[in-house]
């Protein structure tokens, strides 16, 4: 919402406060400014002169040579090379150093030889348009044609740059602060100052409205209140310069008195109207329903718009003449022949107007009001409004009476609320003084008896004391309220076990040399959860794996060419469950690296699960998963995958996938302290020959079964296929190690167990001891 | 006393000592050795002369004893020395030759980083737990119920619009939440105040992807409520994370607001860094930025949890992390935050 400064304050009077001030103070009592254009700053030097005299340029066939008498100072010679001035024109004069709006410097100067001191300026030069001035003429000097005109006096005022306009960010609960004059009943109470706003008066030009107009309300939870006045013998023409300046300052482009008044209205309360050329409006009835299956209307923007029922029209006898608070159809649209016109003046559901405004993409400054909710009060004052305006600007005898229509739906009861001024201050946790509290109240337009306050017909969001309590306060100042530390029992411990269980697993897997990456958790990858409306067929599933996202962020890596990629997550998936209607949303981690092998990433997972106090489990070669490489994946225990991602995908890529809510559950229990053995460890190395395909797991699990309670540690250090052995063999050689709780070990006390071992080897998995 | 054998010790000690006096001279630490071994060595010289006492009248031992001592001690003390001389010279001799070039650079340790929302992220969280506050978390696919109505935010309330928020049926039951307070309403189903707790996490709302907008966003969301909560409470708790986070001379300011969940409903701001408030193009000249929004949970979000809101009151914020961790490292495009470029990654 933009709202002109000199339009505020024929309202409410705050003299000397300057923008900032200004600002600050309204922004915080709630009415947040978002910028303020100082439209002062635009212009600069540049007065009213009066041609005095004007001649051809000697060098030239289309330069004119004036002499312009701009009042006190001596008279200028400019040249100009527009073809509209002759002498005794009145004209913006830009002299030396002058600034025009958009920043362009003027400075005196020689024009093919002859001195110019400075620019006669035209519409478009001042950011203005014919809209603002409709005399004037676009391509050339503006002839100024104003009475209040004065030559030498600076151009500011009469071009309406006297103002600053401030444009507040509204919230969707204040719509009343859509309009000056709700900003002004917040500035009043924001400034402690006196808040005038005059009752509109209509004299009316005779006549009954009842012999012109009749309303129905077909559909009344969609629309509440329905009001309307007949205009006759309108005078279609221009705006005055007083209300054309208003509304450009607002942001509205000034078109023609009719269109402009109802523009005006809008802006000062907040009540959007539309006007129809009463010879369309059929049978002089008007009725608001819904729209059928089928029916078309075209809008004043010309396009023709399919309905539906879930859309509220304005109907005449033969059919629509306009979308209710969207957009009027173009059938009844003001026109130069336009004799007499009906104005609207009404509420309609704010749901309604959203959908239907969404629906058809033409959200309009009339629909973002109606959604919001408007005051079904409100209407006939702004009707009145509307018509004083008429009456003023002498553009159309006003038919006396109004057709209106209040539906029972649109009856407010609104409920006195008790209000404790103790508890408002135990609630805020400040000391406002009582009277403060109703005071503000009553400059809100709250109705105040003792300690019931009933809240105005504009303001529906008020509906407890606590909404009160707001309003107090935010005039009180949220920022004189004293902080205070919450008393009570602290009750947190801190992170819960799990919580620092994820922590360190993803501590442990940056040691691990992981990078931590964050993916888009909905994927194209069907399976999941899906969104019926996605922002696009790439995000369109909750995704059930973090393989998919982490790929395509390798691949990024990749085509980028960066180096040392290996990046994790952890995230959730989910997962849909039968009988459930939510997913389980599952903790999961994701390793990935790109230039390394199924060992490296084998190692890091075991590192981080032994670090992380997990069991390790076994891990099962895994040749099925499409992903992965058939021969270089494994499950790892119940925790998930790891291995090569398949070379047809990717190649030299690593990645593993593990249930962090499954790590959780296997965890162990916290170490308790054991004395470390007293005995030195007896060491044996045994190296074996077998078959190719016979793996470390095998003669592992092999050499730990037969090895029993003395075999301390048995580790793989070297595998070795070569010309050295037979084709088809390969070697594996174990370093073991054996350690007794009671007494230092001999060569002799491991010798049953040595044999023990070679033969379980032997038998599980035909090894041979390697001489 | 025999005073060949007097002389014989004489002799002993002069030949020692000149011994050492030659080996240091000479920097010869091996015979330096050598020396003690000769000397004070099991089989050295003063042993075999010790073992002649017994020949000796009982009453000469002492006397002996205390010579032979004396010329233990003796050699013993020279030996010391001279070591001590040229050990300290040998042993600086080795330290100078082991010199190294203490300039030559580090090897990179291979260390995986921290992604800069965590970073912001942890350290909100750990904020807040000193304050007393509790993690809490909660479902991403969300009842809607759980997302809006019990929000009071009722069915037709622009933000349950299919344009903002997204659906996983067509009775839009079921959404991803858009702000992580669905967390909020489940905590005060299931605990009895006194409720302290902070519930981050993803959120989701449809805003197509680009420098300042994600449809995948991180908050955290707090809810505190037991009886006798006030505003001031809420100020306290928001200007002790903003200090956390900025330090202790940060300036804030609490803006009214409007959120359906909360009344009193308020912003949060913070002076702008780069002007000091006097206004710039960061702050858009306004001297201020705003960062969270806030408020006092409204009474019937509470009754609708079944709590009383005639015994108890709250307060509840909300925080963008991806906003904070933007500001704090300078990011200047949102979307940086999730391509996961390795090189932007490793900046952190």
């Amino acid at each position: 919402m933009k709202l002109s400064r000199e339009w505020l304050h024929e309202y409410v009077a705050i003299p000397g406060v300057g923008d900032r001030d200004f600002a600050e103070a309204v922004t915080l009592s709630g009415s947040k400014v978002e910028v303020t254009d100082n439209l002062r700053s635009k212009v600069k030097n540049i007065v009213v002169g009066r041609v005095s005299s004007i001649e051809r340029h000697a060098d030239s066939d289309h330069l004119w040579v004036c002499t312009v008498d701009i009042g006190a100072d001596a008279p200028l010679t400019i040249v100009t090379g527009a073809q509209n001035v002759k002498a005794g024109d009145i004209v913006p004069v830009a002299k030396h150093n002058a600034v025009l709006p958009d920043g362009t410097k003027i400075t005196k100067g020689k024009i093919r030889g002859v001195k110019s001191e400075g620019m006669l300026c035209g519409l478009e030069e001042l950011e203005l348009d014919t809209r603002d001035f409709p005399y004037a003429i676009t391509d050339g000097i503006f002839i100024i044609d104003e009475p209040d005109a004065v030559v030498g006096a600076d151009v500011t005022a009469l071009l309406g740059y006297d103002d600053s306009v401030v444009e507040f960010e509204i919230t969707n609960n204040r719509p009343d602060c859509l309009s000056v004059r709700g900003l002004a009943r917040e500035v009043a109470a924001t400034f402690n100052a006196d808040f005038k706003f005059p009752e509109p008066v209509v004299k009316g030009s005779g006549g009954d409205i009842a012999e012109f107009l009749k309303i129905t309300i077909e559909n009344p939870e969609l629309c509440s209140r329905y009001s309307a006045r007949v205009v006759r013998n309108i005078k279609v023409e221009a705006s005055p310069r007083w209300l054309r300046r208003r509304l450009r300052a607002s942001g509205v482009r000034p078109t023609n008195n009719i269109v402009d008044i109802t523009n005006y209205v809008m802006l000062e309360y907040g009540q959007p109207m539309h006007a129809f050329d009463y010879a369309s409006v059929n049978g002089g009835t008007i009725n608001v329903r819904r729209a059928k299956d089928g029916e078309f209307l075209t809008t004043l923007d010309g396009a023709k718009r399919a309905l539906n029922p879930d859309m509220l029209l304005i109907t005449d006898a033969l059919g629509p003449i306009g979308l209710a608070g969207v957009m009027g159809g173009e059938n009844s649209e003001i026109s130069s022949e336009t004799q007499s016109i009906v104005l609207e003046s009404a509420t309609f559901n704010g749901v309604s107007i959203r959908k239907t405004a969404t629906a058809l993409g033409m959200r309009t400054d009339a629909s973002s009001r109606f959604e919001k909710g408007l005051d079904v009060l409100n209407t006939i004052p702004a009707l009145d409004r509307a018509c004083e305006l008429i009456e003023l600007l002498g553009c159309g005898e006003v038919v006396n009476g109004i057709a209106d229509i209040l539906t029972p739906e649109g009856k407010q009861v609104r409920k006195a609320i008790t209000l404790d001024p103790a508890k408002v201050n135990a609630f805020i946790g400040a000391d406002i003084p009582t009277a403060f509290i109703f005071d503000t109240l009553r400059k809100l337009g709250f109705t105040v008896e003792g300690n019931s306050v009933t809240a105005p017909s504009w303001r529906q969001d008020i509906e407890h004391w606590t909404d009160l309590a707001e309003e107090a306060a935010r005039f009180y100042g949220y920022n004189n309220i004293p902080e205070a530390a919450i008393a009570g029992d602290v009750q947190s411990r801190g992170l819960t076990e799990r919580q620092r269980f994820e922590r360190k697993l993803n501590a442990l897997a940056r040691a691990a040399g992981y990078s931590e990456a964050l993916t888009y958790s909905l994927v194209p990858e069907s399976g999941g959860v899906s969104v019926i409306n996605p922002l696009g067929t790439d995000k369109t599933f909750m995704r059930t794996s973090m393989l998919p996202g982490m790929l395509r962020v390798l691949n990024t890596n990749r085509d980028a060419r960066n180096k040392d990629v290996k990046l994790y997550e952890l995230a959730r998936v989910y997962l849909p469950q039968d009988g459930e209607t939510l997913p389980l949303e599952q903790k999961t981690l994701v390793l990935a690296a790109l230039d390394s092998g199924f060992y490296s990433l084998k190692n890091d997972l075991v590192n981080i699960l032994t670090a992380l106090n997990v069991p390790v489990p076994e891990f099962i070669a895994e040749g099925g998963n499409a992903t992965f490489h058939p021969g270089r994946c494994a499950l790892v225990g119940d925790y998930g995958i790891a291995g090569e991602i398949h070379p047809a995908l990717s190649e030299k890529t690593v990645a593993a996938e593990i249930n962090v809510d499954a790590l959780f559950a296997a965890r162990l229990p916290e170490a308790v302290y054991k004395e470390e053995a007293r005995f030195p460890e007896l060491l044996l190395d045994l190296a074996f020959t077998v078959d190719a395909d016979v793996t470390a797991g095998a003669m592992l699990a092999a050499i730990t079964s037969a090895g029993g309670k003395l075999l301390s540690r048995a580790e793989l250090f070297d595998v070795y296929t070569g010309a050295q052995l037979a084709k088809g063999k390969k070697s594996m050689a174990f370093s073991l190690a054996f350690r007794s709780g009671e007494k230092n070990l001999t060569d002799e006390d491991i010798v049953p167990l040595t044999n023990a071992i070679l033969a379980k080897c032997g038998e599980a998995c035909n090894a041979q001891l390697r001489q | 006393m025999d005073n060949n054998l007097l002389e014989q010790i004489a002799e002993i000690r002069a030949a020692a000592l000149d011994a050492i006096v030659a080996a240091l001279e000479a920097r010869d630490l091996p015979s330096l050795a050598d020396i003690r071994v000769r000397h004070l060595g099991k089989k050295g010289v003063i042993t075999s002369i010790l073992k002649t006492m017994g020949q000796l009248p009982a009453e000469e031992r002492p006397k002996f004893g205390a010579f032979v001592n004396s010329l233990r001690e003796t050699i013993e003390h020279e030996l010391e020395v001279a070591n001590a001389k040229l050990g300290s010279a040998a042993f600086e001799e080795r330290l100078k030759a082991e010199a190294i070039d203490v300039t030559i650079p580090a090897k990179p340790a291979h260390f995986g980083h921290t992604h800069p929302l965590t970073i912001v992220h942890d350290e909100a969280v750990d904020l807040f737990l000193t304050l007393g506050f509790t993690v809490a978390e909660g479902p991403e696919v969300e009842l809607s119920e759980y997302c809006f109505d019990k929000l009071n935010t009722p069915k037709g309330h622009p933000a349950r619009d299919r344009q903002d928020t997204f659906y996983c049926d067509e009775e839009e039951t079921i959404c991803l939440r858009t702000q992580t307070s669905s967390v909020q309403i489940r905590t005060m189903e299931n605990l009895k105040p006194p409720i302290r707790i902070i519930s981050p996490g993803r959120v989701y709302r449809k805003d197509e992807v680009d420098a300042t907008h994600s449809p995948i966003f991180h908050q955290i969301e707090g809810l505190v409520i037991d009886k006798g909560i006030t505003m001031g409470n809420l100020k306290w708790t928001l200007n002790s994370l903003m200090r956390g986070l900025y330090g202790r001379d940060v300036q804030t300011r609490l803006r009214p607001h409007h959120f359906p969940y909360t009344e009193p409903s308020c912003e949060l701001d913070i002076q702008c860094f780069e002007c000091g408030g006097k206004g710039c193009r960061l702050c858009k000249d306004e001297g201020w930025i705003e960062l969270l929004g806030a408020g006092m949970v409204h009474p019937k979000v509470l009754s609708g949890c079944g709590i009383d809101p005639g015994v108890y009151s709250g307060f509840a914020f909300g925080i963008g992390i991806e906003r904070l961790a933007m500001r704090r490292f300078g990011i200047t495009d949102m979307r940086l935050l999730y391509e996961n470029d390795a090189r932007f990654l490793k900046q952190f």
